[in-house]
């Protein structure tokens, strides 16, 4: 089959993260055979599971997290009772940055799982050396760094653990499934403790292994997950009728249910009233997570507290749902994930995600036909996509993402991350800070968000950062091959060649258009 | 991103820092003493990448056809910003007050009509050729001054060789290990990079076009300049990483060898005369050369400072005030050992049949020769080594005799 380079930027940056440098051939494997290339990751079973060592279960860490604040506290009372004069020690803020670099995944998981005190700061293995001037010994170092609490160590190792998949998968199509999933099911880890240990495990355990699975199944598994029902505040609410509700005189809170019509499912339009959101609300009161007392179950694990469901029927979207305990809310869920409002609603975002901010009326409605016709098969779904023609015949005007910039980057610079923090911090830098949206409607999807004035010159910083470092080591036509080949613009070619130094060159490819846009 | 340091993040954007020092055991190199004057030498490299404009920098207002080629980017002895007369044939650059001193002090010295052996106008390759010491781009993995510290003899044990910066120029890589230390704050992205990009998104992206120049617009207006070029920044940043460096050299036990790199060169559009871009980064590198010096004190009178670029630039300006890839330029050195107070050049002329492809100063002299001179004069490194190791297949270019005092 002839090489196509320009249908190989539409199977590596339309739908994967973009080539990886180095000896890949992903570029070439890419256009001898597009769809084909695309389509392998689909075909991989458990290919979408993400394990790694020293990862743990939403029950284990939010044991974790309990364990964790029991501590905190009995250390704030002991140095109360030491000292009353001296201000207590500060428990460590929910996202204090950590220090310590070069932290391997499994010199974070050994962390975890407590057998490894400290990790060794220094790079080994970094050339050159680095030293400092007026250090009269090498090892006259900084004070020591605050050591990473649980919850940090964690948001790490889960943060590492998915920057090493993105970075090393051939062309990354179901890794980006996981990422727009993860976004239209969005939990903030900014939320408190728990959202940010369980943001990697919610993914892991919701999200991953229903993206080539069928919808209605992902919704049941994010709106059961301990992390959600935290991120929503579903555990607080109570039926009003329901014996806690009684007792405590508290009731509803309709944040979940009104989330689950309006960006889970049915989207805003999608027919629902604000009687539909209260019915939702009350079917689906007595969905929580277990407690660090553990009463209703293992702590941290999802548990159905009859205590405190709404008893009686609730009609929902002109159907009667009979008293079912946990299974009327299940039913319900199932019928929203089926709903026609559901299937435009949830193709139109994904077309716009993969094809364009306008998305193409004829491949929404096929794809819906596809979506309804399969009861929501998400691998079906993909797959109808990758074999329309639109989304190879569309230009790539869409913007990456952060996120897809500096995964691309990464791979293509051939450069497995091992420690997550660089990557963290870019990404706040950017605007996108991993699994923390400033809503639940998640991060936005369209050019225009990605492509504002200041984002556009923050990743120019960041370019001519990644240049200053790496640049040295490459040649940058054989690096802007890998990307592009002979789909690269005649300008880039040019603005590549005559860069006045490597890492000027590398800045400049990593800032093309061709690097941009997908 | 590969190596920031994660702590500094949400406090600004200038949070985009590279990995401070991190601190490790280093390795060691032997110290060369002349065991006849105990002198305890030291070499420093700066390689200017982009190709410096030798002919803006040591001007030959002596002779007949400078001023015509260069037109308005000229230097001129009188004027408003006069040059600095180095001798009644060459002038120096009026944003090098610093480096005029130690010429009169006999500190500094020119070499002009100077160019590697490679002969085309690749900066990739032409820096490949200026670093890895051969005579051809060869991608090569080391450089010539790491296969110099590798011959040196072996002596009292100090610390290797210093690569300054975010990583190691090809020049010091190889064998002999090296120490690294880059400035906590890196620079933002250059001006210069910058308008490249603008320039490819005009041409290829008019909507990221847009959104770069209000982005860079915002940055100027954040650093209350309005739309000045911001002076300082580069300038300053150079004689950060020199101070730095120096610090670090001067030290008993710290390194005695030390390669750099500033960017930012390649002055193909509105390069200025005796003021504008090009005179804004020499100003940044006589600070640097002031900064080797104060910082170095003592240790200052047994220092060699080597500036050299890939290639020059042309001698006759362009349509856009600017000049284009050339051959023929300068090396410039300066520190206590230089046996200074010269230009040193086998002088080809301006005539148009005298210029290099009737384009660019024509070079006679082998940089190699230079580079040799100095490291032979500073570490007595033998012809033979300096022909085939560290410069290999360089016996043609002898080493030039008396660079060191």
């Amino acid at each position: 089959m002839a090489r196509d380079s320009q249908a190989a930027l539409v199977a590596l940056n339309r739908f994967g993260f973009g080539a990886r440098g180095g000896a890949s051939g992903d570029l070439i494997n890419a256009a001898s055979d597009p769809r084909g290339f695309v389509k392998a990751e689909l075909a991989r079973p458990n290919g979408v599971l993400l394990e790694a060592p020293g990862l743990q279960s939403t029950p284990q860490l939010g044991q974790a997290v309990f364990a964790y604040q029991d501590q905190v506290k009995q250390a704030r009372e002991a140095a109360k009772a030491a000292a009353p004069a001296e201000a207590p020690q500060p428990a460590p803020a929910d996202q204090k940055p950590g220090l310590r670099r070069n932290l391997s995944l499994n010199a974070v998981a050994t962390e975890i799982a407590g057998q490894m005190t400290e990790a060794k700061p220094a790079d080994t293995a970094a050339k050159p050396e680095m030293m400092q001037p007026g250090a009269a010994a090498p090892p006259a170092a900084k004070p020591a760094p605050q050591p990473l609490n649980v919850i940090q160590k964690t948001f790490r190792a889960e943060a590492l653990a998915r920057l090493q998949r993105a970075t090393l998968v051939e062309c990354g199509f179901t890794e980006r499934l996981v990422v727009f999933w993860s976004n239209h099911f969005c939990i903030s880890a900014s939320k408190g403790e728990l959202a940010r240990i369980w943001a990697g495990a919610f993914e892991r355990e919701a999200i991953r292994p229903h993206v080539l699975g069928r919808f209605a199944d992902m919704l049941k598994a994010v709106e059961q997950h301990p992390a959600m029902l935290f991120f929503l505040d579903n555990q607080q609410s109570l039926g009003p009728d329901s014996r806690a509700g009684q007792n405590r005189k508290r009731g509803l809170n309709e944040n979940l249910a009104r989330e689950i019509m309006e960006l889970h499912t049915l989207g805003v339009g999608g027919g629902y009233t604000q009687e539909d959101v209260t019915s939702l609300a009350r079917i689906i009161t007595g969905w929580t997570f277990a407690g660090r007392q553990g009463q209703l179950g293992t702590p941290g694990s999802f548990v159905f507290n009859t205590n405190a469901h709404q008893p009686g029927p609730q009609v929902l979207l002109g159907k009667t749902y009979e008293p079912a305990g946990l299974a009327q809310g299940e039913a319900a869920l199932a019928d929203i994930a089926r709903h026609p409002s559901t299937a435009n609603f949830i193709v139109t975002k994904f077309v716009r995600h993969f094809v364009a901010d306008d998305p193409p009326p004829a491949l929404v409605a096929r794809l819906r036909d596809v979506f309804v016709r399969t009861d929501g098969d998400l691998k079906a779904l993909a797959t109808a996509l990758v074999d329309s023609d639109e989304a190879w015949k569309a230009p790539l005007t869409k913007m990456r993402s952060p996120y897809d910039f500096l995964i691309a980057s990464g791979r293509l610079l051939a450069r497995v991350p091992e420690d997550p923090g660089a990557y963290l911090n870019n990404l706040n830098l950017l605007g996108q800070p991993l699994w923390s949206p400033a809503g639940p409607n998640g991060f936005p999807d369209t050019s225009a968000a990605w492509a504002a004035p200041e984002g556009i010159k923050l990743r120019l910083d960041i370019a001519a950062q990644m240049g200053a470092r790496l640049g040295n080591n490459i040649d940058p036509l054989d690096l802007l091959e890998f990307a592009a080949a002979d789909a690269a613009s005649v300008e880039t070619r040019k603005t590549i060649e005559r860069a006045e130094s490597r890492q000027q060159a590398l800045a400049l490819l990593l800032m093309s258009p061709e690097m941009q846009r997908r | 991103m590969i190596d920031c340091v994660e702590n500094r993040l949400l406090t600004s954007r200038r949070g985009l820092l590279l990995g401070g020092a991190s601190f490790a055991a280093w390795a060691y190199l032997p110290k060369f003493a002349r065991a006849a004057d105990g002198r305890d030498p030291r070499l420093i490299v700066v390689i200017l990448r982009g190709a410096l404009d030798g002919l803006s920098t040591v001007a030959p207002v002596g002779d007949p056809d400078y001023a015509g080629l260069h037109g308005s980017i000229a230097l001129a002895a009188d004027g408003a910003h006069p040059a600095i007369m180095l001798d009644p044939f060459f002038a120096l650059h009026p944003s090098m007050p610093e480096f005029a001193r130690m010429y009169r002090d006999r500190h500094a010295a020119v070499i002009h009509a100077v160019a590697t052996p490679y002969r085309d106008r690749s900066h990739f390759d032409g820096q490949d050729v200026l670093e890895s010491g051969y005579a051809g781009p060869g991608r090569v993995q080391s450089g010539w001054l790491n296969r110099a510290l590798e011959a040196l003899p072996r002596g009292e044990r100090v610390s290797s060789g210093l690569a300054v910066g975010p990583t190691t120029p090809l020049v010091l890589r190889g064998n002999a290990p090296t120490v690294g230390w880059a400035p906590v704050a890196l620079p933002q992205a250059d001006d210069d990079t910058a308008m490249r990009l603008a320039d490819l998104y005009r041409h290829r992206d008019p909507a990221l076009a847009a959104a770069l120049s209000q982005g860079l617009q915002l940055e100027k207006a954040a650093n209350g300049d309005d739309m000045k070029r911001k002076p300082g920044n580069q300038v300053v940043q150079m004689r950060q990483v020199a101070r730095g460096a120096a610090k670090l050299m001067a030290a008993d036990d710290g390194p005695r060898i030390a390669a750099l790199a500033f960017d930012g060169w390649d002055t193909h559009a509105n390069e200025g005369g005796p003021v504008g871009r090009l005179a804004f980064l020499l100003g940044g590198l006589d600070g640097a050369l002031a900064e080797f010096e104060s910082g170095l004190a003592d240790r200052w009178r047994d220092t060699v400072v080597v500036v050299a670029t890939e290639f020059g630039r042309t001698a006759r300006i362009n349509g856009t005030d600017g000049t284009d890839h050339g051959t023929g330029t300068i090396a410039l050195l300066a520190g206590g050992a230089v046996k200074g107070g010269r230009v040193i050049s086998d002088w080809p002329g301006l005539k148009l049949a005298n210029l290099y492809e009737g384009r660019d100063l024509k070079p006679t002299t082998d940089l190699r020769s230079v580079i040799k001179g100095v490291l032979q004069g500073q570490f007595g490194l033998s012809d033979r080594v300096l022909a085939e190791t560290v410069f290999p297949d360089s016996a043609s270019a002898r080493p030039m005799k008396g660079l060191v005092a």
